[in-house]
Formats: structure tokens, C-alpha cells, sequence
């Protein structure tokens, strides 16, 4: 993985003495509260509904156990205990305090982190796959790119006071694992007939209030030219986004405008000035970066592991936990393991210290010391030899960190919701414990088979519910909570990069209809489906109309929330 | 009546950083939103006099309206400058740069970001005199302003100009490209084991 340079720890320190200035400042009464704030938010810290709320960058998902052994002594010495890992591959701590701040900068400092840029008007967290690198589908490893932006927009001084929050995420495989095209900068590698890597850049994607896919604005952009047109790309939103109204902010929202083509055209004009200039990347500089994302060095191992074989037809249950939670990996002998976060005694994405220091050490025996975070919150540990599978397996199980459910309906994605975050409109943990609780029958939930379901407390969609196959919103009517329904949606879809929003099935629902009504969804798939449809593709097959009339059926029209069916933004 | 805002002093951050005095006016149209009648027009407000004022910074809009009038003012032995909000194009001023003492780029909130793309086209458009930024200006902001090309900074009323001299210090080094050096970081020195005694140019 990437290391520091010099260079590299010397922006770093001085990040952390400016805030910690700015904090002084801020104490002392010479920066008033509305000063303060986007300088706090570019430094990670909210102030939210009980406590502050401080987010730690993990650049494009990667860690090191090191650095994960790190966060484990700051959630327990600055938090309660365990942090939240998040759809952008960020750490949350939830009840750290102001003061304590600068000292956790320094501390994450030693280990090459920050929370620089996790949240602003500013160019954040750059993501990528979680299987970047070992993927069998990788056309080339984005990671050095990922890199190479993270560089670049590391305090970029003409963007960081933009319209809005701007989000970049990068791909290098046929499936897309980094939700592209619901970013404002979306980056699919491609290769060109002469075998040269370039991009398919995407821009204005989004979910959030007004959800939207990205549109493609350039088929192969060579990747020379990398930094060049990003720039292009933010000068012409910095210029013309909106800033009257914060929900019309987003990059999409000019894209949608202007129209594609004319944003394209103006981005061009722009580029003309900077293309081949400066900022354009040299070898030299991509194979200095691409260095640092090397393989490790992999023992030449069997495809095959009899002991793991022979414990598979043994054990049902690391049959299962195989079955779903390891993955292909390019190099023979090896795989890459999630660590699920999804026990249902644990809010989805949570992580306690101990666990933490668990994962690391299995990540230094079994894994070259490295791990990822993915965007369905879970961990991965990414290079380990198939016949450590058991080992790896009796590990995590002590830990609460087996649940074998990955791309099953109770791995799901799931924001903090009411229970921590004041933008919330309705609490999203209860509801992901109560389908988890629902559908704890593993017999039945492999049965029914992949099914994203994606929960968000509100419309900003941080647990990205639009691209769930279930998705569920919690929405606000009159100081109640509701919960809207949507069908479809997905991300890496049956046949590789394409994603699609869902459709609203009709009225919310209350807390306590929720798991009735996944449960109805699913029995409805489940008798209609053939054989080897997923809920997805029967759902295409069919449509809404079946899914609507189970779940309607019977439910008096008073019970319906009509009006917070109509505050959809989906339409 | 039109605001004038005068400054006892500006920091300036070239040739070093330094708190300098401020010889110029800067006229702001006032403008009411309850009653938008009695909201000054570029074509009718009154401009100070050269004796009164004879360093004055005008809108865009005013130095668009009144051209030559202003003009006129140079030969009087008056200095002009032109602020440029948000949203108001450099190109727009491209064609008056000979005329100029200073451009002023407006920070009506300092989250409003498009002050440093505005200073960073004024001087790819060869603008090379001063470029100040005026309104809501913080220290935080200095480092990146100066980055973008913003070489002179009227600091925000009540802050204080000793301290918001240390800001430049902030940083020793960057990444990326701006107009201050174009160059990436990976094309100033040489990376990866590297030690900081290469240097940056800055």
C-alpha cells in the first residue's frame, strides 16, 4: 500500500498544527462557530445529535493492520469503544470530544492518517473497489490513480470552497464494486485497442434528495491526462454550480442543466488551456506511485486445499461462511475474505476496538498485514491462502466477525440514522435489527440468494437505499417516522458496470410494518422466481405490479401514507 | 449614498508577507432587498472625487457603466481598481487591464469558492498587478488565496492583521499544481526516499 514520503509527513504535520490552531482560535473566541465550521468539516469533525461526530479518511479503503490497531487505541481512548465504518470507507467516531481532536490528528498522523477532507464543500474521500488489485475481472489496478488524486486534491487550493461535496471514485474492472456512476466524478478504466489504459469518465451521478446517474462526458481519456481534466471538470463546477440552494448544489444538478453535451463542451474548452501541461502525469510519477501497490509476495500455492475441501463437506457452517463471505482472487491459492460487520447484535458497520485488533492480527498472519474497507461495510482481508480459509475462520467467529451472509438480504447497507445523525428523519439500526431478526434463518437466507437491501434515515441516502434491490428511506411525516419502499435499484448489476435506481412501490410504512413487508417482497419472489433468478432479475421480469399487490393487499387505505409517498423524490 | 469602505491597512503577501497601508477606497452599491427601488444603479451612483477618493476600487458593473468617466480620473492623478464578484467573469475585464491599479476579487462569504478560480483565470488571462481579496477574508484562507494568485488581502474587520501574518507559514509544501507554481509537487522534487532539502521553489 501507499507509504509517505517525506514529503508527504511534513503536509501532514502541518495540517494537524493548523487545526490545532484553529481549534485554539475557535476556544479563545477569535474564530466565531460559523468560521469554524468549514474548517472543522474539512477536518472531519461534525457537531451532531449527541456529540461531536469525527470521521477518519481511509483513502480508497485501504489499511494496514497498523494503522487499523490505530483506530482501535483512538475509539478506545478518545470514544466508547468502537467506531462505524461507513459506505465511503471512513471511520466515525461518534462521541469523541472537540478538544480531544488535535490530539487524535497526531496520533493518526503517526500511522499515515488524517480526517483531512472527509467532509466540506471540498473534493473528499477518493473511493475505489474493495477487491482492487486481486480482482480475476481487473482490467488494471486503480489504486495508483486513487493515489494520484488523493494527491492532487489534498488541499488543491482553488476547490476548496465549492458548491458542494464533491466525490470521485475510480474502477479498474468489468464489475463495478465503486458505485461510479452515482458519484460527481465517476472513473472506469478501460483499455483502447492498442492496449493503453485510459478512463470512461462519468459525471454528474448522485444519490441523495435528487437522485441521478452519472452521464459520460469522455469514452477514453488516456491517463496522462488524469489530473488535467479533473481540474477542467471542478474549474467549470466551481464556476457555474449553484450555490443559492444547497440541494441544488451537486455537480448534477449543472450537468442536468446544461445538458451532457454542453457540459462536455465546456469542459473541453476549459481543458484546451490544460492539457498537456504541468499537472499532466509522467511515467516517471505513475511508476513512482504504482510502486507502492505491488503484489505481495504470494507463495506459489495449490488452486486446491484438502483440509478446506474436507471442513467444507464437514461443516455446514464454514461451508456457508466460504460459500459467501471468500472471494476469487487472480493469484491461485489465494482469496480474499470479508470480515462481516453485520452480526445482528451489532449496528451494520460497527466495530469495536477489540475487534479491530482482531482483524489486524489476522491480517498480519493471514494477509501480508493489509486489509480494505468496503462500501457495504464490511472488511476484507485480501490475500489470504486458501488453506488458512479455517483458521481465518475460527478467528473471526470468536470475534462476532463471521457472520456468513455477504451479498445476502441481512448483509445490508445502513446509514447511523436518527439514533446518531442530526440529519436524519427517521432511525435506520432498529430497522436493519429488525430485518436481520427476521430473516435470522440461514437456511431460508440462502435460499433466497443475493439481495442487496440498503437502508437510509433520510434522503441524503448515505446507506444508499436508491441502488438497493430493497431499498428503504426513512422519511419524515409530521413528526413520524415512515418508510418508503423502492424495488430495483442496483449497482454492479447481472451483466457487469451498470447501476439503476429503484422505483417506488407506493406508500411507507410504519417501523413495525417494515420486516412484514421485506418479508412479503420476498415471498412474492420466491414463489415467482425460476430457476437461478435472483431477486433482481425477477423483479425485472416482472416488475413492480406483483411485489405492489403482495405487499398492498389487504392493508386498509387509512393505514396508507399517502403523503409521504408523495415527498418521493424519485419520480 | 454608496458604502466606501476604507481600510487603514491591507496585508500584502508579495515581496514577503507584510501589513501595508491601504491608499485605496473601495465603493460598494448599496443595495436593499426590502425595497429594491432604492437600490443603487450602476449608471446613476455617485462617485466620490479624486481629491475625496482618488484611489477608488469600483464593481464591474459601475467600471462597465461609467467608463469614461472613470477613465477621466486617471489623468486627474487617480488610481482605479475594479472588483469582481462571484459569478462575474475575469474575461470580461481582459481588454482593461492597462487601465488598472488593482483588481479586487469579491469574497462575500469566504465559502464561496469561485473568488480563486476568478483570480486563478486573471492571471492565466496575464493580469500581473494585484489582486486583493476583499470581503469576508480569514487568515484560513490566505495560504490557498496566495495560491490562486491573491497577493494582497483585505482582512476582515475586528480580526487581527499581526496574526493573520503567520497563516503564509502554514504549509511548506503542496501537491498540486496552482498559479503560484504550476508544477505538481512530482515534477518540483524528487520523490520516494526523497529527503525535504530538495526544496520547493516558493
Amino acid at each position: 500500500m501507499y507509504r509517505y514520503d517525506a514529503y508527504d509527513h511534513a503536509i501532514l504535520r502541518q495540517r494537524v498544527a493548523q487545526y490545532r490552531d484553529q481549534v485554539r482560535r475557535w476556544k479563545t473566541g477569535e474564530l466565531s462557530d460559523d468560521e469554524f465550521r468549514p474548517l472543522r468539516l474539512q477536518n472531519g469533525l461534525y457537531i451532531q445529535r449527541h456529540a461531536p461526530m469525527f470521521r477518519i479518511a481511509v483513502p480508497y479503503g485501504l489499511l494496514s493492520s497498523t494503522q487499523l490497531r490505530k483506530l482501535a487505541e483512538v475509539a478506545r481512548d478518545y470514544d466508547r469503544g468502537y467506531g462505524h465504518f461507513t459506505t465511503r470507507h471512513n471511520l466515525q467516531l461518534n462521541w469523541p470530544k472537540v478538544e480531544d481532536t488535535p490530539d487524535i490528528l497526531e496520533k493518526l498522523a503517526d500511522v499515515e492518517m488524517h480526517a483531512i477532507q472527509t467532509s466540506g464543500n471540498c473534493v473528499r474521500n477518493v473511493t475505489t473497489s474493495h477487491f482492487a488489485g486481486i480482482d480475476p475481472d481487473e482490467i488494471a489496478d486503480p489504486r495508483p490513480f486513487a493515489e494520484l488524486l488523493r494527491e492532487w486534491s489534498t488541499f488543491q487550493p482553488e476547490f476548496a470552497f465549492l458548491p458542494r461535496k464533491f466525490k470521485i471514485a475510480v474502477s479498474g474492472s468489468t464489475r463495478d464494486r465503486a458505485v461510479t456512476l452515482a458519484h460527481d466524478i465517476g472513473l472506469n478504466i478501460k483499455k483502447n485497442a492498442a492496449g493503453e489504459i485510459g478512463f470512461e469518465v462519468l459525471v454528474g451521478g448522485g444519490l441523495g434528495r435528487t437522485p441521478i446517474l452519472a452521464k459520460v462526458i469522455e469514452e477514453f481519456l488516456p491517463w496522462q491526462h488524469l489530473l488535467t481534466f479533473v481540474e477542467a471538470i471542478l474549474r467549470v463546477y466551481n464556476s457555474y454550480g449553484r450555490r443559492d440552494n444547497p440541494y441544488k448544489a451537486r455537480i448534477k444538478i449543472l450537468v442536468h442543466a446544461l445538458g451532457a453535451e454542453q457540459f462536455r463542451k465546456e469542459v473541453l474548452e476549459e481543458w484546451a488551456n490544460l492539457k498537456d501541461g504541468p499537472s499532466t502525469v509522467g511515467t516517471e510519477e505513475l511508476e513512482r506511485i504504482a510502486r507502492h501497490f505491488t503484489a505481495p509476495d504470494y507463495a506459489a500455492l495449490p488452486a486446491r486445499d484438502e483440509r478446506v475441501d474436507a471442513l467444507k463437506a464437514s461443516n455446514p457452517a464454514f461451508a456457508r461462511w466460504v460459500a459467501r463471505n471468500v472471494h476469487p482472487h487472480k493469484q491461485p491459492g489465494y482469496a480474499a475474505v470479508t470480515i462481516s460487520l453485520k452480526d445482528p447484535r451489532q449496528p451494520p458497520g460497527d466495530c469495536t476496538s477489540e475487534q479491530m485488533e482482531a482483524v489486524a492480527d489476522l491480517a498480519d498472519q493471514f494477509s501480508f498485514g493489509e486489509l480494505r474497507v468496503s462500501h457495504e461495510q464490511n472488511l476484507v482481508l485480501p490475500d489470504v491462502p486458501v488453506s488458512a480459509l479455517p483458521d481465518v475462520w475460527e478467528a473471526a467467529k470468536a470475534k462476532g466477525l463471521s457472520t456468513p451472509t455477504v451479498g445476502l438480504l441481512t448483509d445490508l447497507i445502513c446509514c447511523p440514522g436518527g439514533d446518531y445523525c442530526s440529519l436524519a428523519n427517521a432511525k435506520s439500526i432498529p430497522i436493519a435489527a429488525a430485518i436481520q431478526e427476521r430473516f435470522a434463518d440461514l437456511d431460508y437466507l440462502f435460499d433466497i440468494g443475493d439481495l442487496d437491501l440498503n437502508i437510509s434515515g433520510c434522503m441524503n441516502a448515505c446507506g444508499h437505499h436508491h441502488v438497493g434491490h430493497i431499498g428503504i428511506l426513512g422519511v419524515d411525516k409530521n413528526g413520524e417516522e415512515w418508510y418508503q419502499v423502492t424495488l430495483g435499484g442496483h449497482t454492479d448489476g447481472v451483466k457487469g458496470r451498470e447501476t439503476a435506481l429503484g422505483k417506488v412501490i407506493g406508500p411507507s410504512f410504519s417501523a413495525a410494518e417494515v420486516p412484514e413487508v421485506v418479508e412479503t417482497l420476498v415471498r412474492t419472489y420466491v414463489a415467482q422466481r425460476h430457476d437461478d433468478e435472483r431477486f433482481l432479475d425477477t423483479f425485472e421480469r416482472l416488475g413492480l405490479a406483483p411485489f405492489k399487490e403482495a405487499v398492498y393487499a389487504g392493508r386498509r387505505p387509512a393505514a396508507l401514507n399517502t403523503s409521504a409517498a408523495r415527498e418521493s423524490t424519485h419520480a | 449614498m454608496p458604502d466606501l469602505i476604507r481600510r487603514p491597512q491591507i496585508i500584502r503577501s508579495t515581496p514577503a508577507p507584510a501589513i501595508v497601508a491601504d491608499d485605496f477606497a473601495r465603493l460598494v452599491l448599496t443595495v436593499s432587498t426590502d425595497a429594491p427601488e432604492s437600490s443603487e444603479s450602476a449608471a446613476t451612483v455617485t462617485l466620490p472625487s479624486v481629491a475625496d477618493a482618488p484611489n477608488l476600487i469600483v464593481p464591474l458593473a459601475v467600471w462597465q457603466a461609467r467608463r469614461d468617466e472613470l477613465l477621466a480620473r486617471l489623468t486627474q492623478g487617480g488610481k482605479l481598481g475594479v472588483s469582481l464578484a462571484p459569478g462575474e467573469e475575469a474575461e470580461q475585464l481582459a481588454g482593461d487591464f492597462a487601465h488598472l491599479a488593482l483588481i479586487a476579487v469579491e469574497f462575500p462569504k469566504f465559502v464561496d469558492g469561485r473568488g480563486y478560480t476568478s483570480a486563478t483565470l486573471l492571471r492565466r488571462l496575464g493580469w500581473t498587478g494585484e489582486i486583493r481579496a476583499v470581503g469576508d477574508v480569514l487568515r484560513d484562507q490566505f495560504f490557498l488565496m496566495r495560491r490562486c494568485g491573491i497577493d494582497a488581502f483585505a482582512l476582515k474587520e475586528g480580526k487581527d492583521l499581526n496574526d493573520a501574518l503567520k497563516a503564509f507559514d502554514d504549509f511548506s509544501f503542496t501537491y498540486a499544481g496552482a498559479v503560484d507554481d504550476p508544477r505538481p509537487l512530482f515534477r518540483r522534487v524528487q520523490r520516494g526516499g526523497a529527503s525535504l532539502d530538495a526544496g520547493q521553489s516558493s
